[in-house]
């Protein structure tokens, strides 16, 4: 009597990716770049090594951090990138709502469509710091030059999301306010408004909160903000005056960014 | 929505007069704070360089054209340095990423009192120092060049990272896992088995949106010595040679683009 035995088979894990030609010539490319790219790279080792010393008077500048010292100019310059933000968040908000209504496809004409998708496509593709490069050339150093750089930058990502949101909302209801006879500002106000506000306001608070995030380098351009007092401080070595800074704006983004958050779950 | 009656003919009201009233108080408060931030930016503004900004813009707009198209020779090399800079960069950040949102993850941190609020607190401040104050700081410490913006970057995307993977941890299907523990699996066994196949395609999808985000932050790195395509940017600048800007401008378009474009088919490939 015998028991058939099944030969013993090994289970193995199935791969991320299936194909085994594409797996290969994906791990023999990643391996061929990454080779290039160390290879190329180069890296001045001597001065690394003897920057450790300096990374390591860095770090024990944190304990503690000198606020006092250039407490002024760290209480201006924060104030400045509140400020910055605060108003270019709302000048850029209410640029971006025409624009965010041009651009959705379900609610305006062809060519409105894609002018309005053009001005957002031309915002969203520079860095914040390369438009303020070129806005301080224009305005001048100090905040208005920060402030429109945000505002600019504000438009591209407000009015993206909130052409989305229109294309994305209830067609239904829209119609039955038309259907009343409304105007198309009150079919605006009373048929699209109300489906896209708990989350434009919510996206509002979370541009607020990317605003000041950006606004603390916009200084080191010229741009206005606690940027130039960081710059300057790195430039003259102060390392305890820079982690005080630092510090600063971790505790500022993390204040700004919980209120945001909180304020967000209140008004959704 | 409400009904007023006055008399004997109903009006529909949108909202009760409450809460009415708390929009507006709303909208007041914003205003206020609006114009008294203005105020404060309008006093520091030399107003005169304003209202030439449009004639200035003009002028140096008739600078930049047409782009100098032989400039592009030189620009090969910042490119490429730029490219390395945001994909070797990613890969730190996601090499030092896994352990920091293994440890914030709610379901597998091995302390939730002890371990987890380090590992938020790294999450948090990676994210709120831009890649550029982190530059900064490299700069001065390890030298200008492009090892500064390598580190720079992967210091600054560990908590974009970390926090998505630990949300993607968050929310995988126990069941699997138990199902993994039940055959007697070692800790490191169901972690390999039980939770890596269920997030590897959203870790994926992670990193490459973050590298996309690092091609755009990368290009201006340079602009505090960090290596990269900014440098020559701000050397153009500097110089007035607003020709070379404009060519320099022109291919970090093409480079975000072309990232953007890379990352969308990947992320839709995985998907």
């Amino acid at each position: 009597m015998s028991i058939a035995v099944p030969s013993p088979r090994h289970w193995k894990k199935p791969p991320l990716i299936k194909r085994a030609w594409l797996r290969w010539t994906l791990a023999l490319g990643a391996a061929l770049y990454l080779a290039l790219a160390f290879g190329t790279t180069d890296v001045n080792w001597h001065r690394v090594w003897e920057g450790l010393p300096r990374g390591a008077q860095f770090v024990t500048a944190f304990f503690p951090p000198d606020f006092t010292s250039r407490w002024e100019e760290i209480v201006e310059g924060i104030s400045e990138s509140l400020w910055m933000a605060v108003v270019s968040t709302v000048i850029g908000i209410a640029i971006s709502i025409p624009v965010g209504i041009g651009a959705a496809r379900n609610i305006a004409p062809a060519p409105v469509y894609y002018f309005c998708r053009a001005i957002l496509a031309v915002s969203r593709s520079f860095q914040e710091i390369i438009l303020a490069i070129f806005f301080v050339k224009l305005f001048g150093f100090g905040p208005f030059a920060g402030f429109v750089t945000l505002s600019f930058a504000t438009i591209g990502f407000y009015g993206k999301l909130l052409a989305e949101d229109i294309e994305d909302m209830d067609a239904g209801q829209a119609e039955a306010v038309r259907a009343t006879g409304a105007s198309w500002l009150q079919w605006i106000n009373f048929g699209v408004q109300p489906q896209v506000m708990p989350r434009m306001i919510g996206l509002g608070l979370y541009r607020l909160d990317i605003n000041f995030r950006e606004s603390a380098v916009l200084g080191i351009v010229g741009g206005g903000g606690i940027g130039a007092t960081l710059n300057t401080s790195f430039d003259r070595y102060e390392f305890d005056s820079a982690a005080a800074i630092v510090l600063v704006i971790i505790a500022i983004v993390m204040a700004v960014e919980y209120s945001s958050g909180y304020l967000r779950r209140w008004v959704q | 929505m409400t009904i007023v009656s006055g008399g004997d003919t109903k009006i529909w009201r949108r909202r009760d007069r409450n809460v009415q009233l708390a929009i507006w108080a709303a909208w007041l408060v914003a205003t206020a704070a609006f114009v008294f931030c203005f105020q404060l930016i309008s006093e520091k503004t030399i107003w005169a360089f304003v209202w030439d900004a449009p004639a200035q813009a003009g002028d140096l707009a008739a600078r930049m054209v047409p782009p100098d198209w032989g400039y592009i020779r030189q620009l090969w090399r910042p490119l490429w340095d730029t490219l390395n800079i945001a994909t070797i960069g990613t890969l730190i950040s996601i090499l030092l990423a896994v352990p920091v949102a293994y440890c914030a993850a709610r379901n597998t941190t091995p302390s939730a009192t002890l371990v987890r609020p380090i590992a938020l607190f790294i999450i948090v401040a990676s994210r709120s120092i831009n890649s550029l104050i982190w530059a900064l700081m490299l700069v001065t410490i390890v030298g200008p060049g492009v090892f500064a913006g390598i580190i720079a970057i992967g210091l600054r995307s560990i908590g974009f990272c970390a926090k998505l993977l630990y949300e993607a941890i968050e929310e995988i299907d126990e069941a699997q896992v138990e199902a993994v523990r039940a055959t007697g699996a070692s800790r490191a066994q169901v972690s390999l088995f039980g939770i890596l196949p269920q997030v590897l395609p959203a870790f994926a999808g992670i990193s490459v949106f973050r590298w996309d985000i690092n091609i755009r932050e990368s290009t201006v790195l340079g602009l505090v010595g960090a290596g990269g395509i900014g440098l020559e940017l701000n050397a153009a600048i500097t110089q007035l040679y607003w020709t070379q800007v404009s060519l320099i401008l022109l291919v970090i378009i093409g480079a975000v683009i072309l990232g953007e474009w890379v990352s969308a088919k990947v992320r839709h490939a995985i998907i």
